[in-house]
């Protein structure tokens, strides 16, 4: 259905290349220099991060809904900014975005079948008396029967919302998906048939996406690169399944070690965070991670560490990365001083750790190299 | 049991959206509460808190707490239970704050309706931020300037303030970061373990449940379906309802595009 993206005999063009991305939002620097790639369908990149880390303004920014303050964003080796008339329209077909909460993307007076009309309308893709009737095959796609056309959007669940949400943006066929947060106003059961309808169509459609999320499970099942964002800038990046699996930042590690899980035997040494992520107006000097972080040592407040490569296809920013790789964080496991007062450290391991989960095969091998 | 409820229905007209059998906290107990979307976990809520019927709703069976019956207990006695003996937050912290009033005039504000005087509801104020790890200075911010994390915690210092002996936490952690999440549900686990509080921890998130929870009740279409111990609900469910909502909990490890 979907043409296979263009990547020719020589070295593969990226679909989505990023590099030193800077957004700005007055005087805070909500995206500060991040660099990332995301290879041709089907193909999942993972941003995770906490409230105010950037991964959404990043989504919004490829998507062009943000304007740009410096760096460059290239879609099929075109600088996406510079585009403009028919390419640019173009680049709106072929990049995409599905949000958060479907109750505020769909129109609550237009019913469901001509929501998703509307864009296969807007850009052409068929002739206007074949919109609903191709409209209800998107729908189908999504898993929801023609008599879903007829209805508004408050007479669905969240889950079904956001179902013609996603038949809304699969309507032009588009290559890149930017898909942010598409679950975290769902419950557990409606958020796994979405999880599942996402896996079903980057096969069946070939798709690239950019998953925006801050559930770590999420990107365990549908990415297979993941870069972990902190204040605005990527502070480590690698195959997802090996990157949860043995982190090298003591961020990601904490990130890691906050997920709740069912199996005892799954759940991590706790790292306990102290405090808030600074303010993105007043970044703290060297590291931004240092004012929170268990292991900083005082070249962390001077000297900004630089996003390198520890391990093949992994790229971390900690000066102490392989110190965390090779088990340091535990060694240094004495109580840190914080402001926590009642179970007060910053270390603690609540049950014993287990290495994690084994690392899936279709997680990394080909894919390993498609992130810088 | 510090709070048991028997027998418990909520009906709205002809249709019951809560019957429920069983469900008891002891002191110093976290029991779960689990259940997707529209199973009734809410409504529960509602009527332990007495305020079922002003969403409509009507309320019959056994609610209670340390022995007294609440149900039919009128609005005005309800006042003194509601907040004072059995404190509620929800999943937005900031729906529990007017955005126009600095957070600690809410908090003020609700000890003394309590009865404190100013000077006691000043000082329980400012012991209970402590309480909950936060710098009492944030007590003159407003909603805006705190963190989702700072302000649920704030939340749950008003009820610790008023010495509740029961909080009832709906979806607390729904909206949080994973990180702000980890807080606080080892918040809670503390006020259980050094106040000797009673938590109903409803969520729909199993995996949540099973980190923090002494028991687990998993709840569909308004009925109980399955109770127990967490470690035996979650490793052994005896339900095929409990299975299914095991299995669409994300985890870590599952294997990059599947």
């Amino acid at each position: 259905m979907t043409p296979l993206p263009e990547r020719g005999g020589r070295a593969p063009t990226p679909l989505l290349e990023i590099t030193d991305l800077a957004v700005r939002f007055g005087p805070v620097r909500a995206v500060d220099g991040v660099s990332l790639r995301l290879a041709g369908g089907p193909f999942g990149l993972g941003l995770v991060g906490e409230s105010g880390s950037g991964k959404t303004t990043i989504g919004r920014a490829v998507v062009r809904l943000v304007p740009v303050a410096g760096g460059q964003i290239r879609f099929e080796g075109k600088d996406v900014g510079a585009l403009r008339g028919p390419a640019l329209a173009g680049y709106r077909r072929a990049a995409q975005i599905v949000f958060q909460d479907p109750d505020n993307s769909l129109d609550p007076r237009i019913r469901v079948g001509a929501s998703v009309a509307e864009p296969l309308i807007a850009h052409r893709v068929v002739a206007r008396r074949l919109a609903a009737a191709r409209a209800r095959e998107l729908l189908a796609e999504v898993g929801l029967g023609p008599e879903f056309a007829g209805r508004y959007p408050h007479q669905l669940s969240g889950g079904q919302r956001q179902r013609v949400a996603i038949a809304r943006a699969l309507s032009v066929q588009p290559r890149l998906l930017v898909l942010d947060e598409p679950t975290s106003a769902l419950d557990v059961n409606a958020q796994a048939r979405i999880l599942a309808l996402i896996a079903r169509l980057r096969a069946d459609r070939n798709l690239a996406y950019l998953l925006i999320t801050h559930n770590l499970g999420i990107v365990s099942e549908l990415c297979e690169q993941t870069a972990v964002l902190y204040l605005g800038r990527v502070v480590e990046s690698g195959a997802t399944s090996e990157l949860l699996s043995t982190p090298a930042h003591p961020y990601t590690r904490a990130l890691r070690s906050a997920v709740p899980a069912i199996d005892i035997a799954a759940r991590s040494a706790r790292v306990v965070l102290p405090g808030e992520p600074p303010d993105a107006t007043s970044p703290p000097p060297g590291c931004v991670f240092h004012p929170r972080c268990p292991i900083a040592v005082d070249r962390c407040a001077t000297e900004v560490p630089a996003l390198r490569r520890v391990r093949p296809a992994r790229l971390v920013a900690c000066h102490r990365a392989e110190e965390v790789l090779a088990g340091a964080m535990e060694a240094a496991g004495q109580p840190l001083s914080s402001s926590r007062e009642a179970g007060a450290s910053g270390l603690a391991a609540e049950g014993s750790r287990s290495p994690g989960p084994a690392p899936a095969d279709s997680g990394d091998g080909p894919h390993a190299d498609r992130l810088r | 049991m510090r709070l048991a409820i028997t027998g418990l229905q909520v009906s709205f007209g002809d249709r019951r959206v809560v019957d429920l059998a069983e469900l008891a906290i002891a002191e110093a107990e976290i029991v779960g509460l689990a259940g997707e979307s529209g199973s009734g976990k809410s409504m529960t809520t509602l009527a332990v808190l007495g305020l079922a019927n002003t969403v409509g709703a009507r309320v019959d069976g056994s609610i209670r707490l340390d022995g007294t019956e609440l149900t039919g207990l009128s609005q005005r006695e309800m006042r003194a239970v509601r907040g004072r003996r059995i404190a509620a937050i929800f999943q937005s912290p900031a729906l529990a704050f007017s955005p126009v009033f600095r957070v600690g005039s809410v908090v003020h504000r609700a000890l003394r309706l309590h009865g404190m005087t100013k000077a006691e509801a000043a000082a329980a104020a400012q012991r209970a931020m402590r309480q909950v790890l936060l710098p009492p200075g944030l007590l003159d911010r407003y909603p805006s300037q705190l963190s989702g994390g700072q302000l649920q915690r704030v939340a749950i210092a008003l009820a610790l303030a008023l010495r509740a002996e029961v909080l009832l936490a709906d979806e607390p952690t729904s909206a949080l970061d994973v990180t702000v999440q980890a807080e606080v549900l080892e918040l809670l686990r503390d006020l259980r373990d050094q106040q000797g509080m009673s938590v109903l921890f409803i969520s729909h998130d199993l995996a949540v449940v099973a980190e923090l929870c002494d028991r687990v009740a998993i709840m569909q279409d308004g009925r109980i379906v399955e109770q127990g111990p967490t470690g035996q609900v979650v490793t052994a469910p005896a339900s095929p309802y409990t299975a299914g909502l095991l299995a669409a909990v994300t985890r870590l490890g599952a294997g990059g595009g599947r």
